[in-house]
């Protein structure tokens, strides 16, 4: 094997020939400028105050030791607030109190440490000016040639050229070998359902009543003032045992009544609101944030996360910001005994856009 | 002059300062005794009519010019008929209402009528049509469960008025206000009338009792400080963010520049 002849650091006095030299010596495959600006070479040295006044020098390792010396107290110290501020049973004012000494204590031990070396160095290490040359990444010829001879000797010895069969089968397993792996991404949705089918439906169904969250009581549509807004979720998810949340992230509604007169609803929408009653579902079309943030008097829903705006009064179309597609309608109606029930679940899928959806 | 003549006279020095003290303890003793005792007489009382003939005056000098001299609202104003007395006494009583100038959202400033005022032209808006009444003191003394209060408000406030009550911005230079400092009975009329953009939050939505425990909720965290240390304001991560950025990495930047700096 070749020996890599630029291994190690070189320190080199500040002479321009000198580092020229060096890098005419082995530059590799690199493009040297011929117009590059010559090095400069040093500044003069310039001997700092501690070199010259020894009152200076005995007070920067007064410093430095002191520094030191705080960084112990900083870690005595650290023990000691763990003693004297402990937490307690459930009060998270002594949590506060504990972290805060206890992080006074050890960012005094680090910070002097560091401090104490840094200055230490600056101030009394004796430093006379020099240059680490930067020494090229390509090797040399004799490196080259002998890397090529060490492939060639391996492809002559295994016959990895020679036995093709044996290669390519090789080259087969490497390749089916992360498959498995593609198809375990599966198994991070549920298993015996299509997630298609599970982003296209929600709870919501004929006949379910509005209840409210978070305590599933139902609603009367006599309930429902104007200017109101009712946060909702569908009859039965309070009740369930698994699964509430991700049904809850789909089926959150937001339930609004406005004067019937400010309602200016769709072609085909017309009976899907009950007396100004209407009923939108809250999570966002853009990235899925739940948009709540309703104004009585405008009749515009803001969503919080990047400030789309929704129209309540024209079907909730984008008024604003990067969602492209207006709020789902859930269409809803009132049951024999006053309470609003849905027509049936929402016509389209709620949420951002997926790959799936039409 | 005087002065040497009151060493030499027999009067103590101190005789003339006790004598102002007293004059003036007295004349205070009585003139509290006597504005308290006509505090208590004219105490608004909702079903007086005296009461209601006060709010009226003062209802036609201040109110009317945007809400009609009857309350029926004009091009510049709406109608107050069937407010209610909560209505009222949140918008004048925080000092929303009369307002500085149009704008997109009255602000509140400094309460420009006594509490007895705001009392009288509550009750008189109160007696033109029914509506929410000022809320008993039970309900917002803030005695209720804080921990079903934060679940309500996180589900029904927290949206627009931030999850510690900081408040945040709406649209078109509209805002949630903060609710750091907001009164109980202020912070219950507001949900039972909705003022401004805010939507209304009648007692079937919210029923009494959980609003209570809302306003126990926003007074527990009044009261406790956050135990992370300091909020900045608990605006959320962009406050945060900014501060870390600027202090943080400035911090950073002093020390690198110290570090690679040549002693002198």
């Amino acid at each position: 094997m070749a020996q890599d002849d630029h291994s190690g650091t070189e320190l080199a006095a500040a002479d321009s020939s000198h580092a020229e030299q060096e890098f005419a010596g082995s530059t590799g495959t690199a493009v040297i400028p011929h117009d590059g600006f010559t090095n400069p070479g040093f500044e003069p040295h310039r001997p700092r105050v501690t070199d010259e006044d020894p009152k200076r020098e005995k007070r920067a390792q007064r410093t430095v030791y002191t520094l030191f010396y705080l960084s112990i107290l900083g870690s005595v110290w650290a023990i000691a607030a763990y003693m004297l501020f402990p937490i307690e049973g459930n009060d998270v004012g002594a949590v506060r109190l504990n972290n805060m000494f206890i992080g006074f204590g050890v960012t005094l031990a680090l910070l002097g440490i560091g401090f104490g070396a840094v200055h230490w160095g600056k101030s009394l290490m004796t430093s006379p000016e020099s240059i680490d040359i930067r020494h090229p990444i390509g090797g040399t010829e004799a490196t080259k040639q002998g890397a090529v001879e060490v492939f060639r000797e391996a492809d002559e010895e295994s016959g990895f050229t020679r036995r093709s069969v044996i290669r390519n089968s090789l080259i087969a397993a490497l390749l089916a070998l992360p498959i498995p792996a593609v198809v375990l991404f599966r198994g991070l949705a549920p298993q015996d359902q299509l997630p298609v089918e599970l982003l296209s439906h929600t709870m919501w169904a004929k006949g379910t009543r509005l209840t409210l969250d978070p305590s599933g009581v139902p609603i009367r549509a006599s309930d429902v003032t104007i200017g109101s807004a009712f946060h909702v979720i569908p009859e039965g998810l309070a009740e369930l045992e698994q699964g509430r949340l991700e049904e809850k992230a789909k089926a959150a509604v937001l339930l609004m009544r406005l004067e019937p007169s400010e309602l200016n609803p769709a072609p085909g929408r017309e009976s899907w609101a009950y007396d100004g009653i209407v009923a939108y579902s809250k999570i966002c079309t853009h990235v899925g944030c739940p948009v709540a943030l309703y104004e009585q008097h405008t009749h515009h829903l803001l969503c919080p996360c990047h400030q789309s705006q929704f129209d309540v009064s024209n079907n909730c179309e984008v008024i604003f910001g990067p969602a492209k597609r207006p709020l789902p309608q859930l269409p809803i109606a009132v049951d024999d005994e006053g309470y609003l029930i849905a027509q049936s679940d929402f016509t389209e899928p709620v949420g951002p856009s997926f790959w799936e959806r039409n | 002059m005087n002065r040497s003549k009151r060493r030499t006279g027999r009067r103590h020095p101190l005789a003339t300062v006790a004598l102002l003290a007293l004059g003036l303890v007295f004349t205070g003793g009585a003139y509290a005794a006597i504005s308290s005792g006509t505090a208590a007489q004219a105490e608004a009382k909702p079903t007086s009519q005296e009461t209601i003939e006060e709010g009226k005056k003062l209802f036609q000098a201040n109110c009317a010019t945007c809400h009609g001299l009857e309350a029926q609202g004009t091009a510049n104003g709406p109608g107050l008929i069937g407010v209610g007395a909560a209505a009222v006494d949140f918008q004048v009583g925080t000092g929303r209402m009369p307002m500085q100038m149009q704008g997109p959202q009255a602000q509140q400033k400094p309460p420009q009528f006594t509490d007895e005022q705001v009392k009288q032209l509550a009750y008189y808006v109160a007696s033109l049509g029914p509506g929410p009444d000022i809320p008993a003191d039970h309900l917002v003394n803030g005695g209720g469960d804080a921990a079903n209060g934060a679940e309500l408000f996180r589900i029904n406030c927290a949206m627009c008025h931030n999850v510690a009550g900081a408040g945040g911005a709406l649209t078109e230079g509209k805002f949630a206000p903060p609710l750091t400092n907001v009164s109980g009975v202020h912070a219950y009329e507001a949900m039972v009338t909705g003022p401004q953009n805010m939507p209304v939050f009648n007692d079937l939505n919210i029923s009494p009792e959980d609003k209570r425990d809302i306003i126990t909720y926003l007074k527990y965290v009044q009261d406790n400080r956050s135990p992370g240390g300091f909020e900045l304001g608990s605006l959320g991560p962009v406050a945060e963010g900014l501060f870390i950025w600027i202090f943080g990495l400035g911090a950073i930047v002093a020390v690198t520049i110290w570090i690679t700096a040549k002693s002198n």
